[in-house]
């Protein structure tokens, strides 16, 4: 185990909303070690991005509510810092990419302003120097022309030029740890191949531990050492790449890993599926949240939610490998 | 499939084109088009899956709208069932469109939040005043609903209390209950989280042998469209690079854009031993295309030829296609 730059512990993010309290984020610890890349993977609804809004701080309370846990980052308790604190590490000591280029960035300002804002804010310079260093940024992050592209609004770049912006803003403070959310959903595959390289690429150079946040579990291939599976506001599964890549534990995930087209299938078959689909928060079933949708599940699983527990050098919540289901053998 | 080539073409298009006005200068007076559908000509059978794949902006949308006539294309030939298509208008139009229909990507903005799903349903029906009483439309609607897999008892539901791959259920109903024999299905998985893509994956393919259509299934997707098609078209600014047998296709691209495509989709296997080859620069601006090969800015084998010449789509065997001076040559160098 290499050192924790991040640890979650029991965190508990709640909505409410007219149809009552919605568990967007229910109990769940993980941690991040420094210099890896920790990845979260779960489809629409299972709280994947409210985690990490939950970390930056940036979750709209009320209706949102952190109904408990901690988030300790650099051996502070995040939960626990004033707003003034939380200002002064977003953005220098964690950073975050969102999903859509398009919106993150204000129209009404250049490039350059927007990446000068950050570093003028957190670090002492002057604004020839924070000039010096965004076009720097903007080199880093592979954008020809960058002294051109500066002082050139959002609406002239395209859609991967702007994300490479707003990693390069994100990266402007050396931030010990990045935060992206779905950073290559709205891209195109080849434009997606190359912002993945250049986070593989910058995360080596820089040694920032990144978590990165996705539906793709193609993407989590290419870019985690471990990697998270969230369904319905719980973590179900959790190990390292290489453990979930080669024997996924969960049912959960085991169907994910099986209902996406692969190249090399054989495409005569039907596609494997997982039946039904999420249950919404007014509407979770009793026991473990997967089980209408389970191909294995028993009447334990309707009756409790299994707790997260060690399984073959790994975290998985599920009966299948506990001492129970050889117990409730049916 | 050697039943379906005795059999006559369900549809034929030939140098279809589709020409947007691009702005021009306040005074100028000369016009600047983008050309979105440059020269597309491709046969679809009856029962076939024609899949069309690209990136962004390649004009695969523009091509599936075209086709329908949902766009009117600029130039180019249509024959539906022998038919010149593009020469139709007002009821005989209205009567062949009743055979093709479409399924669009967002499945939130392609129903009318304020029409019940059974009235959504029963539109196609009523347009072409295909039943004269309410109780035999209705008898229909609960049918294809049953079809696809939606509960009939959701009939008065709107389509707001219905989640993603429900409401694409809702538009594939609608697309099948006039029983077309061809459906344009534009990106119908790719607003859909993975467990249920492969739903409607399933559905389709599943109605597609009882029911017997041809679909023109486009997605930005490689994988999905190898799982969904017959044959596969790859666009690149409004031009077909590439058209072959699926497993022609999959086994031997030929394109340096399909190679660099299909190598660009993330897997979901750790070390994969895979070469990437990884695209440099984005795609150009379809209103000042590049000279030459149209992708010649970001190609990987380009030579000089290449910016100069534009290579032909000629078939390198066996019905595929490619347009490339180098077809063929990319694997040896490799």
């Amino acid at each position: 185990m290499g050192e924790k730059i991040l640890e979650v512990k029991h965190l508990k993010t709640y909505f409410h909303t007219d149809a009552g309290l919605s568990r967007a984020v229910n109990d769940v610890s993980f941690s991040v070690e420094k210099g890896k890349t920790l990845g979260i993977v779960g489809e629409s609804g299972c709280g994947k991005s409210i985690t990490s809004l939950s970390i930056m701080g940036l979750v709209e309370i009320p209706p949102g509510e952190i109904a408990g846990g901690e988030i300790i980052f650099e051996g502070e308790d995040l939960l626990k810092k004033s707003e003034d604190e939380m200002n002064k590490i977003r953005g220098k000591k964690i950073a975050m990419i969102f999903q859509e280029p398009m919106t993150s960035l204000n129209p009404v300002f250049t490039i350059g302003q927007q990446i000068t804002e950050a570093l003028m804010l957190h670090e002492t310079l002057t604004k020839k120097q924070a000039r010096e260093r965004g076009i720097e940024m903007l080199k880093m992050v592979k954008i020809p022309l960058a002294e051109k592209r500066f002082d050139e609004y959002p609406h002239q770049l395209s859609g991967g030029m702007r994300q490479r912006v707003m990693i390069a803003m994100a990266l402007c403070c050396n931030p010990d740890l990045l935060i992206c959310d779905e950073p290559t959903t709205a891209l195109d595959v080849t434009i997606q191949a190359q912002i993945l390289e250049l986070i593989n690429e910058l995360k080596e150079k820089t040694g920032t531990s990144v978590m990165m946040i996705t539906h793709d579990l193609g993407v989590i291939a290419e870019v985690a050492d471990d990697v998270m599976v969230m369904y319905a506001g719980k973590v179900v599964e959790h190990a390292t790449g290489d453990q979930i890549f080669e024997k996924p534990m969960h049912p959960y995930t085991e169907g994910l890993m099986h209902c996406i087209p692969k190249l090399d299938d054989d495409d005569t078959q039907r596609l494997s599926v997982i039946e039904g689909m999420v249950p919404s928060f007014d509407d979770m079933p009793a026991g473990c949240a997967f089980c209408p949708r389970c191909p294995e599940a028993r009447q334990i699983c309707r009756e409790r939610m299994p707790e997260l527990a060690e399984a073959q050098g790994r975290m998985v919540r599920c009966f299948k490998y506990t001492q129970e289901w050889e117990e409730s053998g049916e | 499939m050697n039943e379906k080539m005795s059999q006559a073409p369900l549809l034929e298009v030939k140098h279809l084109r589709k020409l947007f006005p691009a702005k021009s200068g306040f005074l100028s007076k000369e016009k600047t088009f983008i050309k979105a559908v440059d020269d597309v000509s491709f046969t679809l059978m009856p029962r076939e899956t024609l899949g069309v794949v690209g990136e962004s902006g390649c004009g695969k949308s523009t091509m599936g709208r075209s086709v329908l006539r949902l766009i009117q294309p600029t130039s180019g030939e249509i024959l539906y069932k022998g038919q010149d298509f593009m020469k139709l208008s007002g009821a005989d139009l209205r009567r062949v469109r009743s055979e093709m229909q479409i399924i669009f990507q967002d499945p939130y903005a392609s129903l009318n939040p304020r029409m019940t799903v059974g009235e959504i349903i029963a539109e196609p029906l009523n347009i072409q005043k295909k039943y004269s009483s309410k109780e035999e439309t209705r008898d229909h609607v609960v049918k294809a609903m049953e079809v696809v897999g939606l509960n009939p008892k959701y009939y008065t539901r709107y389509p707001h209390e219905f989640s993603g791959g429900q409401r694409q259920r809702i538009g594939i109903a609608r697309a099948i209950v006039l029983e077309p024999s061809l459906i344009v299905c534009d990106e119908p998985v790719s607003a859909l989280d993975v467990s249920i893509q492969s739903q409607v994956l399933n559905l389709l393919k599943d109605l597609q042998s009882s029911m017997g259509m041809a679909y023109i299934f486009i997605s930005h997707n490689l994988s999905v469209i190898k799982h969904i098609s017959d044959r596969v078209m790859v666009m690149y600014l409004g031009h077909v690079v590439e058209m072959a047998k699926k497993t022609e296709l999959f086994s031997n691209p030929s394109h340096p854009y399909t190679q660099a495509l299909m190598s660009a989709i993330p897997l979901p296997e750790r070390h994969s031993k895979r070469k990437k080859i990884i695209l440099q620069g984005d795609l150009p601006s379809p209103a000042n295309p590049p000279s030459g090969c149209i992708f010649h800015t970001r190609c990987f084998m380009a030579q000089e030829i290449c910016s100069t010449q534009k290579p032909e789509l000629k078939d390198i065997g066996g019905g595929h296609y490619c347009a490339c001076h180098f077809c063929g040559k990319c694997q040896q160098g490799e």
